[in-house]
């Protein structure tokens, strides 16, 4: 990590917080994930993707059109920063399936964040095919980021399948909402051996700290940044956030209270008669 | 021959393998092994009828009539 990307954060304590993520044994200095949808130009992405400090970016697959080459492979390349692939637009186990497998042939890599979507209004993951689809893409071979709802008994049966990651939905993708419930994703966390990544439905920069609060690993987002008015500030809003929560979350918060509690001494006042 | 490219028909020269093809459509000149010549990656990949084929055997897999070909790269997306 450059000295820009950790900022002033230097102190020892809080350098140890900041260890990378290790995930399926690869270390990530960063753990702000950014996607690459919704921006309206690649330099644009370009320029947000390094002030997010990312080091991991998702793209989605889509038939090769020679009009397009200004090629969002090369920008990746050159920037050092690892692709994961998603199955995004996939409705069924079979199409994910095979998404991922043109994705590891394109991209060269066994990485796949596996989207399976119920229907396009909600984009909610379909739980049925969701299971089915990691179920085979671990068997062959895949390491499967799985996009999942905020279920905690559907995360801690993605996991059992062999997913190396689970990534919850904060709200449903786009939509800005933040995270609608967070005590599933406490509960998540809580019972997950794999990284867990607050994915989808971040609005703002304290959406992406309050899940880093909440004990996720890593946050993932896209529009947030890419459809921001002024996107670099905003993807580096996001990085100070997700360093921000990670503290928080390891730093031990102060017990919530019923009754407020003074933290100036009673005793020693000054009387006066 | 006419084959079905990216969900459109596109003639083409009987015996053409599917290595041509994607020269063809990318400009990018390929090894034998299906690694582009000029160094880079080529970052595409190939289902024809609807099961991958890897690249290395592309110089060696012939397309035939009514075939049905999707070639995709990495796109934007979240």
């Amino acid at each position: 990590m450059s000295e820009q990307m950790t900022g002033q954060v230097t102190e020892p304590a809080t350098t140890a917080a900041l260890a990378p993520l290790v995930i399926d044994g690869v270390e990530l200095g960063s753990r702000l994930i950014m996607g690459t949808g919704g921006a309206p130009s690649l330099d644009g992405l370009g320029a947000a993707l390094v002030a997010s400090g990312t080091e991991l970016t998702t793209v989605a697959m889509r038939r090769y059109s020679p009009a397009e080459t200004g090629s969002l492979f090369q920008l990746l390349e050159d920037q050092g920063i690892r692709v994961l692939p998603n199955t995004a637009g996939c409705f069924t186990a079979r199409d994910a399936v095979l998404t991922a497998e043109l994705a590891r042939e394109a991209l060269e890599t066994d990485w796949v964040k596996l989207e399976v979507i119920a229907d396009e209004h909600t984009l909610l993951p379909d739980a049925v095919e969701l299971v089915e689809a990691t179920e085979q893409l671990v068997n062959r071979g895949f390491k499967v980021f799985a996009y999942t709802n905020d279920d905690p008994v559907l995360a801690l049966r993605l996991e059992n399948l062999g997913a190396v990651a689970v990534m919850p939905l904060g709200s449903p993708i786009g939509t800005g909402l933040g995270i609608l419930n967070p005590h599933n994703i406490e509960l998540i966390v809580s019972r997950a051996s794999v990284p867990v990544v607050l994915d989808a439905g971040i609005g703002t920069a304290s959406d992406a700290a309050l899940a880093m609060e909440l004990g996720c690993d890593a946050v993932l987002l896209a529009t947030a940044v890419t459809r921001a008015q002024d996107p670099v500030m905003m993807a580096t809003a996001f990085r100070h956030a997700v360093q921000a929560g990670r503290l928080a979350s390891l730093a031990g918060r102060i017990p919530r209270r019923e009754h407020a509690l003074a933290s100036s001494a009673m005793e020693g006042r000054a009387e006066f008669l | 021959m006419n084959i079905t490219l990216n969900g459109k028909d596109h003639p083409l020269d009987a015996d053409t393998t599917l290595s041509a093809l994607v020269t063809r459509l990318t400009g990018r000149p390929l090894a034998p092994n299906g690694q582009a010549t000029d160094g880079r990656k080529l970052g595409v990949a190939v289902a024809r009828n609807a099961a991958v084929v890897p690249r290395s055997q592309w110089s060696a897999t012939a397309l035939a009539d009514g075939d049905d070909v999707e070639i995709v790269t990495a796109v934007q997306g979240g």
